[in-house]
């Protein structure tokens, strides 16, 4: 039963120590923000964050998350307290069926964290390991860049 | 999104004529529901497929009745108590839908308020009705909730309803935000895949080594604990209580034994076997016309090629099932619940009542995809446990091998020129497996798990929906410029070793692509710009107007030609009925092409989002660019090969083109959908830009590096 550390609370989900962290969160965990897409690191529905940096849930075993910290979307903020992507996700409409966002959200949460002006390439290179097939991808970055302006205190 | 065929013509019955789908699900009652807390709750029989729709929808039910937007709850379709609106798709959700219910929320509104004015004894003429609050000169003398449970629904629709002029709206027209995306964004438990039931199982299906290959006996050797082995002739499936076991059953249970032999054609020569193929098949006439005896001037002849294409949505089809007693329950996100209903039943061979299927959402759905599939799937599994939910995911490899496809295509093209260089005549062949295999229309069911069972269903060749109802192979064929003589014939293969249906924009990508990859070469022999060529054989004013407009949001009159750039132009309007779009591409070639720029003109007639439709339109341009620069199935004899995203890649963020649109509004015009307007021009575009930096035209999708060499080396 592998402890670990699940958006500021600690878990020991009931699970063999194999077992995937996606499984993990969307079965014992009840968490079912951070989505399957593929199972192999292909497309960054799952995606999480490992200590602050972006990983695909659908690979990482327990036993490699033991004793750390995982953040996923509903970590990031809640309808009454948004983070600004969320709230900026938001504002641009930025999304159609939704699928790809949860993994989308935590990915640019980790590269504002880093730069908290991207570019756009900077942008579309921290989101190209995320496959968006409903075309979103524009509203995203305009959702992400609206964000790092409102991290700023600036107007978006 | 919605793709496809849509709902079917209502026949003339003999009823008064009534909006959309309401003419046959005419009782109020079916459509909304008052209550007494201030709350309405509006039933749609279209559903979310990531499009917007019943934002849309809400928007036209809160204008219709005078009440706030906030006060709408939408219940998912479901069968038997939804309106049946068949399938979403074909662009037509919010002609049958927002048709329906704006035309039974203003019959609604006159109801309540002409039984407020009688018991009132306010004149009619002096009620008005505000946030659903019905005043007279005095003040208040009801609302729609207090008269919510007098049973005023519980009638038919009248056809002399009225809704409001477009001037009086407030709410349809304007860009509110979607009721589902708050949900998605903080990642709720909102698709079918997060359903979780008390005592569900998770099941997955054990998939044979080829298509249509034979099982002849399950692996000897022990499944973990508590694994189950369900099998029906060919179809093998694990339960198993956690996820995490049906997965680990379902590999070992792979190392079945199956009988496989080559049954697809060779991928390598995919268009001398549609050729072949079409030989044998079912040819029929489009339309013809001969107006003029006129000899040409010069003909142009053109071959145009397509890959078989997948939805590739990003995420696997998913269905949760539970039996009790003969009755079956399903959540899924088919594109039609009654459709899903009654292939359900015809496979398990019973009445169509003992199955209910509820709409939950999936992924994207950009057509007929896995959906249905998948949902008979989980009801095979959960047949073996009655009494509990059944949770059946597919695998990325499933959805992307096992999925129907957008048939390969072949299409000839001549086109005859006058002395002038203006068009006199136009003849085309198309080859295609049909574009439809969707449940609930045939005889027999087309679900992909009905033809592996003990009991099997033979697997019938794909049909194309006749041109009135949108077409499949021959969508958008025939050329909406001016032609005086003009043939355009159809080859339906009537065999399909690759099963194939209805992927947005069907046939008209590749016909829209091969029209207006032709219009560029007649322009050019005329020695007109592609513009202008275009204009002086359009008739049709809006059709005009998108081009020029288009054209001057790129600067395309004082376009500059760019070393290893090109820019192209291209014009449809969809199904020829439906919403007019013009592209300008802007390409880069570079290692190989990429789509940098997108300038989109729309016209969609009343639009009732405006940025939900710029939302498809630019979602459908990515769409068409990702399918004209990379999408191929792949397979060798056996098997679909392309089964995972590295074989089967869609465009990504570094990829993607900037997209700039704009809309031409026009309230009073009729709706004509958005969602698939944009893929076939978008395409065209792009080829045509390719063409401009390269000095080559591409015969065959996708326009890859390969494609392209071929295409120069062919060139005149
Ligand atoms: S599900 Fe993990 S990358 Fe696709
Ligand atoms: S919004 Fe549907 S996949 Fe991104």
């Amino acid at each position: 039963m592998p402890a670990f550390t699940l958006n500021g609370a600690a878990v020991a989900p009931d699970l063999p120590e194999d077992a995937s962290l996606l499984h993990a969160l969307r079965g014992p965990l009840g968490l079912s923000g951070t989505r399957f897409g593929c199972g192999t690191e292909q497309c960054g529905s799952c995606m999480v964050l490992l200590e602050g940096a972006p990983a695909y849930a659908c690979t990482l075993s327990l036993a490699t998350v033991a004793g750390r910290s995982v953040t996923t979307v509903e970590g990031l903020g809640t309808p009454a307290a948004p983070h600004p992507l969320q709230a900026a996700f938001l504002a641009e409409q930025a999304g159609q069926c939704g699928y790809c966002l949860s993994g989308i959200l935590v990915s640019a949460a980790a590269l504002l964290a880093a730069n908290p002006d991207p570019d756009e390439a900077a942008i579309r290179r921290a989101l190209d390991p995320h496959l968006c097939r409903c075309g979103s991808h524009n509203r995203i970055i305009r959702a992400v860049r609206r964000a790092a302006a409102a991290m700023h205190g600036a107007t978006a | 999104m919605s793709h496809g065929f849509g709902a079917a013509l209502p026949a003339e019955d003999g009823r008064p004529r009534l909006p959309g789908s309401l003419h046959l699900n005419r009782r109020l009652s079916q459509w909304l529901e008052f209550h007494a807390d201030g709350r309405v709750t509006l039933k749609p029989g279209k559903v979310e497929l990531g499009q917007g729709i019943l934002t849309a929808l809400s928007q036209i039910a809160a204008e219709e009745l005078d009440i706030g937007f906030g006060r709408i709850r939408v219940q998912s379709a479901a069968t038997p108590d939804s309106p049946n609106e068949a399938v979403t798709s074909g662009s037509l959700s919010v002609q049958d839908s927002g048709s329906a219910i704006r035309h039974a929320c203003a019959a609604a509104r006159a109801i309540f308020l002409s039984v407020a004015a009688q018991r009132s004894g306010v004149p009619l003429e002096a009620l008005r009705v505000e946030d659903g609050a019905f005043l007279g000169p005095a003040g208040e003398v009801g609302s729609y909730w207090v008269l919510a449970d007098s049973g005023l629904l519980e009638t038919e629709a009248s056809p002399e309803a009225r809704p409001k002029p477009p001037e009086a709206r407030r709410i349809a027209g304007t860009s509110v935000p979607r009721i589902d995306l708050p949900d998605k964004v903080f990642g709720a438990a909102r698709y079918v895949h997060d359903l979780r039931l008390p005592g569900m199982l998770h099941a997955r299906v054990v998939r044979p080594p080829a298509r249509r290959a034979v099982l002849q006996s399950v692996a000897e050797g022990p499944l973990p604990e508590g694994v189950q082995l369900v099998r029906d002739g060919s179809f093998l499936a694990v339960l198993a209580e956690a996820e995490w076991q049906a997965e680990a059953a379902a590999r070992i249970a792979s190392r079945a034994l199956w009988a496989a032999e080559d049954t697809l054609p060779e991928e390598a020569t995919l268009a001398a076997w549609l050729r072949e193929a079409g030989g044998r098949g079912e040819h029929s006439l489009v339309l013809e016309r001969a107006d003029s005896a006129a000899p040409p001037a010069q003909t142009i002849r053109r071959s145009f090629h397509r890959p078989y294409i997948a939805h590739a949505s990003i995420a696997p089809s998913c269905a949760v099932a539970r039996w009790e007693g003969e009755a079956v329950e399903v959540w899924s996100h088919s594109q039609g619940p009654y459709n899903l209903r009654a292939d359900l039943a015809k496979t398990l061979r019973c009445a169509p009542e003992q199955v209910v299927v509820r709409h939950g959402e999936g992924a994207g759905c950009y057509g007929h995809n896995g959906a249905d599939d998948v949902a008979l799937d989980a009801v095979l599994a959960a047949r073996a446990v009655p009494g509990r939910p059944v949770r059946l995911l597919w695998s990325r490899a499933e959805e992307l091998g096992w999925s129907p496809f957008s048939s390969a295509m072949l299409v000839d093209v001549e086109a005859d020129l006058d002395a002038a260089g203006n068009l006199l005549g136009w003849r085309s062949d198309i080859i295609s497996n049909g574009h439809s295999s969707r449940p609930g229309r045939a005889p027999e069911p087309t679900l992909l798990a009905a033809s592996m069972l003990a009991e099997p269903f033979p697997v019938k060749p794909s049909i194309n929906p006749p041109l009135v109802g949108g077409g499949g192979a021959q969508r958008n064929a025939i050329p909406v410029y001016r032609l005086p003589n003009l043939h355009v014939g159809l080859t339906r293969l009537l065999e399909m070793p690759i099963r194939t249906s209805a992927l947005r924009g069907l046939g008209a990508l590749i016909n829209v692509w091969s029209i207006e990859s032709v219009m560029d070469e007649a322009a050019a022999l005329a020695g007109a710009d592609p513009l202008d060529y275009r204009l002086r054989h359009l008739d049709d004013p809006r059709a005009a107007e998108v081009l020029k407009r288009a054209a001057a949001m790129a600067g395309w009159a004082g376009r500059v030609k760019r070393e290893g750039f090109g820019m192209g132009l291209a014009f449809a309007r969809y199904k020829n009925s439906g919403a007019y779009a013009a592209v300008v591409a802007e390409v880069e070639a570079a290692e190989r092409v990429f789509c940098r720029r997108l300038w989109i003109a729309g016209d969609v007639g009343e639009v009732v989002n405006p940025d939900g439709v710029l939302n498809q339109f630019e979602g459908g341009a990515i769409h068409g660019a990702s399918v004209a620069l990379l999408e191929q199935v792949r397979f060798d004899r056996q098997r679909i090969t392309s089964d995972a995203w590295e074989t089967y890649p869609i465009l990504r963020f570094s990829e993607a083109p900037a997209v700039q649109i704009e809309l031409i509004a026009r309230p009073e015009a009729p709706f004509l959908g958005a969602g698939e307007a944009t893929m076939g021009p978008t395409i065209a575009a792009i080829a045509a830009g390719i063409q401009d930096a390269l000095g080559a035209r591409p015969r065959a999708l996708p326009f890859t590096p390969e494609n392209i060499a071929a295409a120069m080396e062919a060139a005149p």
